[in-house]
């Protein structure tokens, strides 16, 4: 129950359709106008073990996941001995009758009562929603929908057992969790940052995208696949994801703006054609959801571990960017930036999610689309000087890239040190010439990167220094120490590559404290800044056991180091 | 109309002798039969000595790592299914290091011609085994021989349903130019297998050997029926089949889609209101 909000946790066994309650729920939230927050804590197995879907929520924005539990729906009796030590003292258990469980909190549901087997999804959600005092209308409204309408006798259980739950739970005595009302009940969207980056790409004019399944980022690709027909893009899944990143890129060359996503051991495969895209110069979205590692890891849970590896991907020199979204608009956002940025510059651009922002839900107000310029691929033909030289050296570095069979000129590319026209050469002088161009370029994109948002007093005692995923919590975490009296900031990168010091150095050397708190072991951003800048962050909070890094997990940290 | 001059002449990083040079005046030869322009040809290759052919004629290229040309191929053509895409590499390259994207390509049924430079040998990092290369082929990479058994790429292809599969011989170009003209001109995967003479790296399988051992398949030798062509794919050492081997006319993999687009020329273009109407959906 921090800061106005509750906590919701459904828990039970894979297969248990606890991912179908966790979603209906918090759907029939964002539609009561609530903000939401859901996250997926899920074992690498199709049935069995222990999974669970918490929902945070509350009237205002919801920043970050929190581990106090307020509401414990309970699917099986391992989630009640699992969580119980994680109840809020006004907390509240809900599990089945039939679980004979002992102890406080308990609410005990007679779902054989309520419905059929098979309905016990909708009345655990008429139970929670009584619980939590929301208009019935809405529950029932988006249980319709979310069931499809297809089948009239399913739909009339569905309601039935809606009815019973509701009609139940105006026997419970002295369990009451109530929310919070709102104030304005405005349309909002339901999105993960999976979802996200797959609508934001499309938004932005993307058309081939590639990919072989690996988690976390496996949903980008089925989210695009299900739009590709209506949205007239192709989806298509490779071989392996050395097929992936190459196919995208013949078919950037082709003229298609292009992106891939995978995770670290697949993306250890895409390495090589990172070099032929810096090489070949063909414009390309590369998408990397952390998951902990080496190796397979923990293939379900969270890290920031590959920020190193992204960085440095790739044989030889040539330029990147590197983004890390916030935030799940940013999961919007930034497709579309690293999209016009892969085209203009003619390069591998990098999009940094994890685990935890892909597979997380959020309530987001619906994107103004209006804005939204999609990219448009290759050079005008009439601005080409004769003869037409895919590498014609030029002051930017971003030389004339026309697309095959589109023009009257010929294009040709190649993997090999090359002439200007693209044939491979062994002339050293015409060599060095090259690798200068192709760095000119990154002089253009530092003159584009976005910068670190500064958000707190002006003049803190504490600084917390974050990127990508971690942003909500290092918010909620100061905004916790500001009530308690200290002067405050968080300082965030949404991209983390290029790093241009002018644009922050000034706040780390004027805060009183500077911490970096990232998930991973080594504290590879604060490496990374004192590299770039020569300045040290000397006290840093590393969270690398799988979870996400919460508010209190930032709080404990800073109490227990000094 | 195209002529032979249209696609140039260039000076070549190959050895005196070697069959490359033969088997780039067949692939001008098929283009300008297929009544091609350059400009609508997209040729794609890998790394090795054969990889290098794209460089020595006018046409678009895309010479991208050693074993992938195919995946590079299949999304150039997923792009812009009106460019001719020919992925051109040696046999190290489609058949060793890019092993796994033949078998996809073949599965899809994409339409892209594959032109093997099959010299039995790496030529380029100078002369170890390839896997076409015979048992017992002794190199300095394998002092006592081959001992693994060799991969047929025909009998392969043949196997899994190829749409087209035709062997080659630079000994005879003409012959050669004829199955590249069919190749292109057919919708969906097709594959030469060809028979190259290297002169530096392999001292066994030479021009003379490759003449002596092989043969034209005759008229009665047909293609669509695949008992016949399983066996004729068998055949290697002292009966080499040359000519089409196999083909058949299942849908390629565009055809075989949903719908088709031309990415290329679509690019730019995103409708606002489709793309509303898919925000609303996650209301
Ligand atoms: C990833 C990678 N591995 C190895 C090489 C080295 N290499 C270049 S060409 C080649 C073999 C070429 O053989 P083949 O494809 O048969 O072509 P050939 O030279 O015989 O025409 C190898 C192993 C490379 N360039 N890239
Ligand atoms: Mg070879």
């Amino acid at each position: 129950m921090r800061n106005g909000t509750l906590n919701i946790l459904i828990g039970g066994e894979a297969g248990q359709g606890l991912v179908t309650i966790g979603q209906l729920q918090s759907r029939i939230l964002v539609r009561s106008g609530y903000s939401i927050l859901s996250t997926q804590s899920y074992m690498s197995r199709i049935r069995g073990g222990h999974n669970s879907f918490s929902i945070r929520v509350g009237p205002d924005g919801v920043l970050a996941p929190e581990e106090m539990i307020d509401l414990l729906v309970a699917l099986d009796s391992t989630t009640v001995e699992l969580h119980r030590k994680e109840l809020s003292p006004k907390g509240v258990i809900i599990a089945d009758e039939q679980f004979e469980l002992t102890g406080d909190h308990l609410l005990e549901v007679p779902y054989s009562k309520l419905g059929k087997r098979k309905q016990m999804n909708v009345a655990a959600v008429g139970v929670m929603n009584s619980l939590l005092g929301l208009e019935q209308a809405v529950a029932a409204q988006t249980i319709d929908q979310f069931f499809g309408r297809k089948d009239p006798k399913v739909q009339e259980d569905n309601r039935q057992a809606l009815e019973k739950s509701l009609e139940w739970a105006k026997t419970i005595e002295n369990k009451t969790l109530k929310l919070a009302p709102v104030t304005a009940r405005e349309k909002m969207l339901m999105l993960s940052g999976n979802e996200c980056l797959a609508l934001g790409a499309l938004a932005a004019g993307l058309k081939f995208y590639s990919f072989y399944p690996m988690t976390p980022t496996t949903g980008i690709g089925q989210t695009l696949a299900a739009l590709a027909k209506t949205a007239g893009i192709i989806v298509e899944q490779g071989e392996d994801e050395i097929a992936a990143l190459n196919m995208a890129l013949g078919a950037s060359f082709a003229g298609a703006p292009s992106m891939v996503a995978t995770s670290g051991g697949g993306f250890a495969l895409m390495v090589e054609a990172v070099s032929l895209a810096g090489m070949t110069e063909t414009p390309i979205v590369i998408v990397v959801g952390q998951r902990p590692a080496p190796a397979t890891g923990l293939p379900t849970r969270t890290e920031q571990a590959d920020l190193e590896f992204v960085l440095h991907a790739g044989h030889g020199e040539f330029p990147r960017a590197v983004f890390a979204p916030g935030t799940v608009e940013d999961c919007f956002f930034i497709p579309g930036r690293a999209l016009a940025l892969a085209e203009k510059y003619q390069s591998p651009i990098f999009i940094l999610t994890d685990q935890f922002v892909a597979d997380s839900y959020r309530s987001v107000k619906p994107f103004d689309l209006k804005d939204l310029t999609p990219v448009r691929p290759g050079a005008d033909e009439n601005a080409i000087t004769q003869p037409y030289r895919r590498y014609a050296l030029t002051e930017s570095g971003v030389s004339p890239r026309l697309l095959p069979g589109m023009s009257k000129h010929l294009v040709v590319a190649d993997s090999d040190e090359h002439t200007e026209d693209g044939h491979l050469t062994e002339d050293l002088s015409a060599r060095k010439q090259m690798v200068e161009k192709r760095l000119r370029k990154l002089e253009g994109m530092r003159r584009e990167v976005i910068p670190p948002e500064f958000i707190g007093n002006p003049d803190p005692e504490l600084l917390l220094v974050c990127w990508g995923s971690t942003k909500g919590s290092a918010l909620e975490a100061a905004g916790d120490l500001r009530t308690g009296g200290r002067r405050m900031g968080v300082l965030h990168f949404t991209q983390v590559w290029p790093l241009v010091q002018e644009q922050f150095l000034g706040l780390l050397e004027k805060a009183g404290q500077a911490v970096c708190v990232e998930s991973n072991a080594q504290g590879q951003f604060a490496r990374l800044i004192r590299r770039e800048t020569g300045f040290e962050i000397k006290r840093q909070i590393h969270r690398y056991d799988g979870l996400p890094i919460t508010p209190e997990f930032i709080l404990r940290e800073l109490k227990e180091s000094r | 109309m195209s002529t032979l001059e249209s696609f140039g002449e260039y000076e070549t990083a190959w050895c005196p002798g070697c069959g490359n040079f033969k088997l780039l005046e067949a692939v001008k030869q098929g283009l300008v039969q297929a009544g091609l322009e350059p400009r609508q040809v997209l040729f794609v290759s890998g790394i090795g000595q054969a990889a290098k052919a794209p460089h020595y004629l006018n046409a678009n290229v895309f010479n991208g790592l050693h074993g992938r040309a195919l995946p590079v191929a299949t999304g150039a053509k997923l792009a812009n299914p009106e460019l001719i895409v020919i992925a051109e590499s040696g046999d190290g390259c489609i058949y060793g290091e890019g092993g796994n994207h033949f078998l996809a390509a073949v599965r899809r049924n994409i339409d892209i011609t594959v032109l093997v430079h099959n010299n039995q040998v790496y030529a380029l990092t100078k002369g170890q085994a390839s896997p076409t290369s015979d048992q017992g082929f002794v190199t300095k990479a394998q002092p006592e021989g081959v001992l693994e058994a060799p991969f047929n790429p025909v009998e392969v292809a043949v196997a899994m349903q190829a749409g087209f599969v035709a062997r080659g011989f630079v000994g005879k170009p003409e012959h050669l130019a004829g199955l590249i003209q069919q190749a292109i001109a057919h919708k969906g995967f097709s594959l030469i297998d060809v028979l190259q003479n290297c002169v530096s790296f392999n001292k066994v399988n030479t021009l003379a050997w490759y003449r002596d051992h092989s043969y034209l398949l005759p008229e009665t030798h047909d293609p669509r029926d695949g008992g016949a062509a399983i066996k004729v794919a068998r055949e290697w050492g002292d009966k080499i089949p040359l000519g089409i081997i196999f083909r058949n006319d299942r849908p390629s993999f565009v055809e075989r889609a949903s719908h088709s687009v031309n990415l290329a020329k679509t690019a730019g273009q995103v409708d606002k209101t489709v793309l509303n109407a898919i925000m609303d959906t996650y209301s």
